[in-house]
């Protein structure tokens, strides 16, 4: 016998095809454009944390995204305004109780925002959802980074030094977080030490580490702090959506890249090519921005009350 | 013993850590989006029967633990050490007091149980799941009250004490659930 059945109950599946429906719908009430961009593209993200699969079109290289992020900052630079994309993602090597290789990322940008009008939006987006879902009204938090992190840690995350985040690093994990960067160190301390004792409900953690910006703006907080533009929601201690105010100045970009690159040579990680499409749409101009990625697995699973990633897409990996 | 990635990592799996052989019991994956991927795993050291739970990066590796789970047959205790045989080669292997642990309770004579060899070494004893084992020592059986569901101690022939129905008596052999020491029934 195959395994050939899906991995999700058909109950579920129609409980999925209703929440696509009212993502869309939502979108379509406040006049944001559906852009389905390209999964396949000739270059990808170069994030060391992040691997692409690599795909071989005409026999030539080319990746499927981990996101549809390059393509609509792109759309973006050329004038869209405010669009969606809602479709598949992919990235190597992630599989478990959260993760599948192959997901359904909802990704979307609003013009002339900044990430605490976007953090508005998706909890308007998210409590609407879970209302109608769950018949009962969610509850939503909002929150510093350094302020979560130091009710849990009594550590500073912005200011700390380097060898006492390994040490806490070693002792929450293992002897090998000992010449850890920082914001390795940092990821592990929030994940296994901040995460389980978030609130439940929607929980909005927001002026990320500098070192944690990616793709975000930085600037100074109210406390002299050099902070990332960043936010990320959690439903119910589950990473839900990751969000910025999107960084304009591609010459901070480009060097935010090569530290990237840099990162992935000492990890014995392939290269990447820089997408040159993407740079020369910065050169052009990104409108002032806000964006956000949602997994739309992961909503599903809390929604439903799922334990894992494949009980709520109709083949998860391990049946493909 | 050859090496064992993260994403190898099975429940059952054994490796060394920290110089003692740990099994595995749980491994899951956790990468935030923007993040360095890690496994948090939750490891019995099969040494202290402690759990404990480590996160390590995604791709480390750890030593595999030459340890072998074995059906064997208990032969007899000579004061000092508890003497085993493998049914198939009649190998015999002398196990520690530390090494029996709580099995010893249980244990009678020509039981088969689970041996866990380190290095060639029993590490630990798992006893049958179920004995039958004569009573040596209760208070008297009050006869006829079978209904009444109380219960007394009783002492057994290997020297585990259980909770039994008050109706059973000294020379009553009873069938007990070694994993929960709970009372099963009256053996005739």
């Amino acid at each position: 016998m195959t395994n050939w059945q899906p991995s999700a109950s058909q109950a579920m599946l129609r409980c999925r095809a209703e929440l696509l429906a009212s993502l869309r719908e939502f979108f379509s009430q406040h006049g944001v454009s559906e852009v389905d961009v390209p999964v396949l593209g000739r270059s990808t993200v170069t994030d060391s944390n992040i691997e692409s699969i690599i795909a071989e079109p005409f026999g030539g290289s080319g990746y499927l995204q981990t996101s549809p992020e390059y393509f609509m900052k792109r759309l973006l630079a050329a004038g869209s305004g405010d669009i969606y994309c809602l479709g598949k993602a992919f990235r190597n090597g992630e599989a478990g109780q959260r993760h599948n290789p192959e997901f359904t990322l909802l990704e979307w940008y609003r013009c002339d925002w900044d990430e605490q009008q976007l953090m508005d939006e998706v909890a308007d987006l998210i409590s609407r959802i879970y209302a109608t879902t769950n018949q009962s009204t969610l509850a939503v938090h909002r929150g510093s980074y350094g302020d979560y992190f130091a009710q849990v840690l009594a550590v500073n995350p912005h200011s700390a030094p380097l060898d006492q985040l390994q040490q806490l690093a070693v002792s929450a994990g293992s002897q090998s977080w000992a010449g850890e960067t920082r914001a390795n160190c940092l990821d592990l301390l929030f994940s296994v030490q901040v995460e389980p004792q978030l609130p439940q409900g929607l929980v909005f953690v927001y002026d990320y580490p500098a070192c944690q910006s990616a793709l975000a703006q930085t600037s100074v907080n109210d406390q002299g702090q050099l902070v990332s533009r960043r936010f990320e929601a959690f439903l119910n201690g589950m990473e839900l959506a990751n969000g910025y105010f999107e960084l304009r100045d591609g010459a901070e970009q480009g060097q935010r890249f090569d530290e990237d690159l840099k990162a992935r040579s000492a990890a014995n990680k392939p290269s990447i090519a820089v997408d040159s499409h993407l740079m020369s749409a910065l050169d052009q101009g990104l409108p002032s921005c806000a964006g956000v990625a949602l997994g739309v697995d992961r909503l599903l699973m809390q929604l439903q009350g799922a334990d894992s990633i494949g009980q709520v897409m109709p083949f998860s990996w391990d049946r493909c | 013993m050859a090496n064992y990635s993260t994403n190898e990592f099975r429940s059952g799996l054994k490796v060394m850590l920290d110089g003692d052989p740990c099994s595995i019991l749980e491994n899951e994956f956790v990468k935030p989006g923007k993040g360095q991927a890690f496994n948090r795993v939750k490891l019995r050291n099969l040494k202290t029967g402690r759990v404990l739970e480590k996160t390590f990066k995604s791709g480390e590796a750890l030593e595999g633990a030459d340890v072998l789970d074995m059906d064997m047959q208990y032969l007899y205790n000579d004061g000092d050490f508890w003497y085993f045989m493998e049914p198939e080669s009649f190998e015999q292997h002398q196990a520690n007091e530390n090494a029996v642990g709580d099995a010893l309770q249980w244990l009678s004579e020509q039981d088969i149980c689970v041996v866990t060899l380190y290095n060639g070494a029993p590490l630990s004893v798992v006893p049958p799941n179920h004995v039958e084992l004569e009573i040596v020592e209760t208070d008297p059986g009050l006869r006829g009250d079978t209904a009444q569901g109380g219960s007394k101690p009783a002492r057994l022939v290997t020297g585990a004490t259980v909770k039994v129905p008050l109706f059973l008596d000294q020379g009553d052999v009873v069938k007990v659930d070694t994993r929960t020491g709970e009372y099963q029934g009256r053996v005739k």
